[in-house]
């Protein structure tokens, strides 16, 4: 099957340091991928080069044939990439349900001039568009706090927000930025139900988690990244015994 | 009381229309505030509207109309090279680039013969009635109301909360802003030209930089979040010297003087205690009497 997003020999440094280091990884359509690695190993620096926040110094990012490197996060956006982001991004005015529609920014097709004239086409969409915002809500499991501004919600509230609203724009591509960091046993078990489903209607995942054994139950394939090289690549139970990740992890023996 | 209403009109006639124009001007500033950014070329834009609409019927003998869109047209497309450039600046850098865009338009205009220089224009046919200018703040209004949760609107308030997170969301984010910048580029060149054909006159030294400063004024006192925000606050302190006029002699204080200390007492208020600015007071009151009361 053809990949969905293929980075091929990707360099990104900053300063003296190599963030991204020759990295190449694959997404097949509707894959939940894993990116792990230790701390400082070039993991959200990839979904940063991914989404369109940051362009590389070298290499290729081919998303559904088309290459993005370069492109703007916005453009990336438009072709179908959505994310969230390790430090809790929301608008903190606005209430978790209007984060959502947001969210369906891309999606929402009514003309400047049939809002200016509140045309029954555009004033439908913004009803389904709140609408949608509720479901979404819904389904991470925040229907009773769909009015509450993003700002009182828990941590573990505002990232189920935050995941609501990146599956807002319908994405090809899912980039989750350690979507479980400060949530509890069962929110991560929600989370990771949440993950399988999204993937269930076709749509790509690539997770970036510490959360070791949530990315060993959710994810097909999964690559491992130590000092911004790729270490190892495989399955869940194939990366579990590879030595080298053994080592990255828990440091090798003399 | 037909003749008293008339004559009371007559009286605030020019306060009435201030009142609008400063309205118009206060939301000049707004529309880049609403998308986060600190953009004060309005007095620029305000005096370019001005400039070229007074020309036009002065000199070319445009019919009005034509002459306001002219007025409304000229700043509006200027707006477009002025923005490319300075609004990949952010915060205060952004504020000095387009003070000093304000003030280069006020120079070139102090030191350009066929205006006249520092003297201005004068006997400028006055079309403009105080109707249309209520008219014109009425169509904006309208315009910003329906923008408001729209699409259009939550992205710019996506873009004032986290321009990261907007633009993760395919929001275009510079087009979002070059868009307010030329919108209130545009209607402050309407009230430009509006005033010019009001007052008879424009002269550079009506679009100073404390112009814009007071614009920017209206807009935090009355509240920066709403655009029934700036309206307010250009009202307010509009309204208020005429009404301290009246007050100031009784308490044995010069007019001048006290205005500008309870304009500037009024800003510090509004900062330190209502940040969100006089539109916000209603529902602060009644949040405060919901705790004080008990449940």
């Amino acid at each position: 099957m053809t990949p969905l997003l293929s980075l091929e020999r990707v360099y990104r440094s900053f300063g003296g340091v190599r963030a991204v280091d020759g990295a190449a990884l694959t997404v097949a359509p509707a894959e939940v991928h894993g990116l792990i690695g230790p701390n400082g190993a070039g993991k959200t620096s990839v979904l940063n080069l991914v989404s369109g926040f940051l362009a590389p110094n070298a290499g290729r990012i081919v998303l559904g044939g088309r290459s993005i490197q370069g492109l703007g996060p916005d453009r990336v956006a438009a072709l179908g990439v959505a994310r969230t982001f390790q430090s809790i991004r929301l608008f903190p005015d606005l209430s978790a349900r209007d984060n959502v529609v947001v969210g369906q920014h891309l999606r929402r097709r009514a003309s400047l001039v049939a809002q200016l004239l509140a045309l029954p086409s555009a004033r439908a969409e913004g009803r389904s568009a709140r609408e949608t915002a509720a479901a979404l809500l819904e389904r991470v499991g925040l229907s009773d706090r769909i009015l509450e501004p993003a700002r009182h919600l828990s941590y573990g509230e505002q990232r189920r927000v935050e995941i609501a609203r990146a599956l807002g724009s319908a994405p090809r591509l899912l980039l989750l930025d350690e979507p479980t960091a400060g949530m509890n046993p069962p929110e991560v078990r929600a989370v990771a139900e949440l993950i399988r489903k999204v993937a269930a209607e076709g749509r790509a995942v690539l997770l970036v988690e510490h959360n070791v054994r949530l990315v060993m139950e959710v994810c097909e394939r999964i690559t491992v990244l130590d000092f911004g090289k790729v270490i190892a690549e495989g399955t869940p139970s194939e990366v579990a015994r590879d030595r080298a990740v053994i080592a990255a992890y828990l440091g090798s023996e003399p | 009381m037909g003749g008293l209403l008339s004559s009371l009109y007559e009286t605030y006639q020019s306060t009435l229309a201030y009142t609008a124009l400063n309205s118009l001007l206060a939301l000049s500033v707004y529309t880049s505030l609403s998308c986060g950014q600190l953009a004060l070329g309005s007095a620029g834009f305000a005096a370019l509207g001005a400039y070229s609409a007074a020309l036009l019927t002065l000199q070319a003998h445009w019919p009005f109309p034509l002459a306001l869109a002219a007025g409304l047209a000229v700043p509006a497309l200027l707006a477009v090279p002025l923005g490319l450039p300075v609004l990949r600046l952010r915060g205060v850098f952004l504020a000095i680039a387009t003070v000093g865009f304000g003030e280069v338009v006020r120079l070139c205009l102090v030191n350009w013969e066929y205006v006249n220089g520092a003297q201005g224009i004068v006997a400028i046919p006055q079309k403009t009635a105080v109707w249309m200018i209520y008219l014109a703040l009425g169509v904006v209004l309208f315009l910003l109301a329906r923008l408001r949760g729209s699409k259009w609107g939550f992205a710019l308030e996506a873009i004032r909360e986290d321009e990261p997170a907007a633009r993760s969301m395919g929001i275009p984010v510079a087009r979002y802003k070059l868009s307010m910048l030329v919108l209130g580029a545009a209607m402050a060149g309407l009230a430009g030209a509006l005033e010019a054909h009001f007052t008879f006159m424009v002269a550079p030294n009506g679009f100073t930089f404390g112009r814009v400063v007071d614009m920017l004024v209206f807009a935090v006192v009355g509240g920066a979040r709403l655009y029934l925000g700036p309206v307010v606050g250009a009202a307010f302190l509009t309204l208020l010297p005429e009404l301290l006029r009246e007050l100031a002699p009784r308490v044995g204080i010069e007019a001048g003087p006290l205005r500008l200390m309870v304009n500037g007492l009024i800003l510090l208020a509004v900062i330190l205690f209502l940040p969100s600015g006089l539109v916000s007071l209603p529902g602060r009151l009644r949040a405060m009497r919901a705790a004080r009361s008990p449940p």
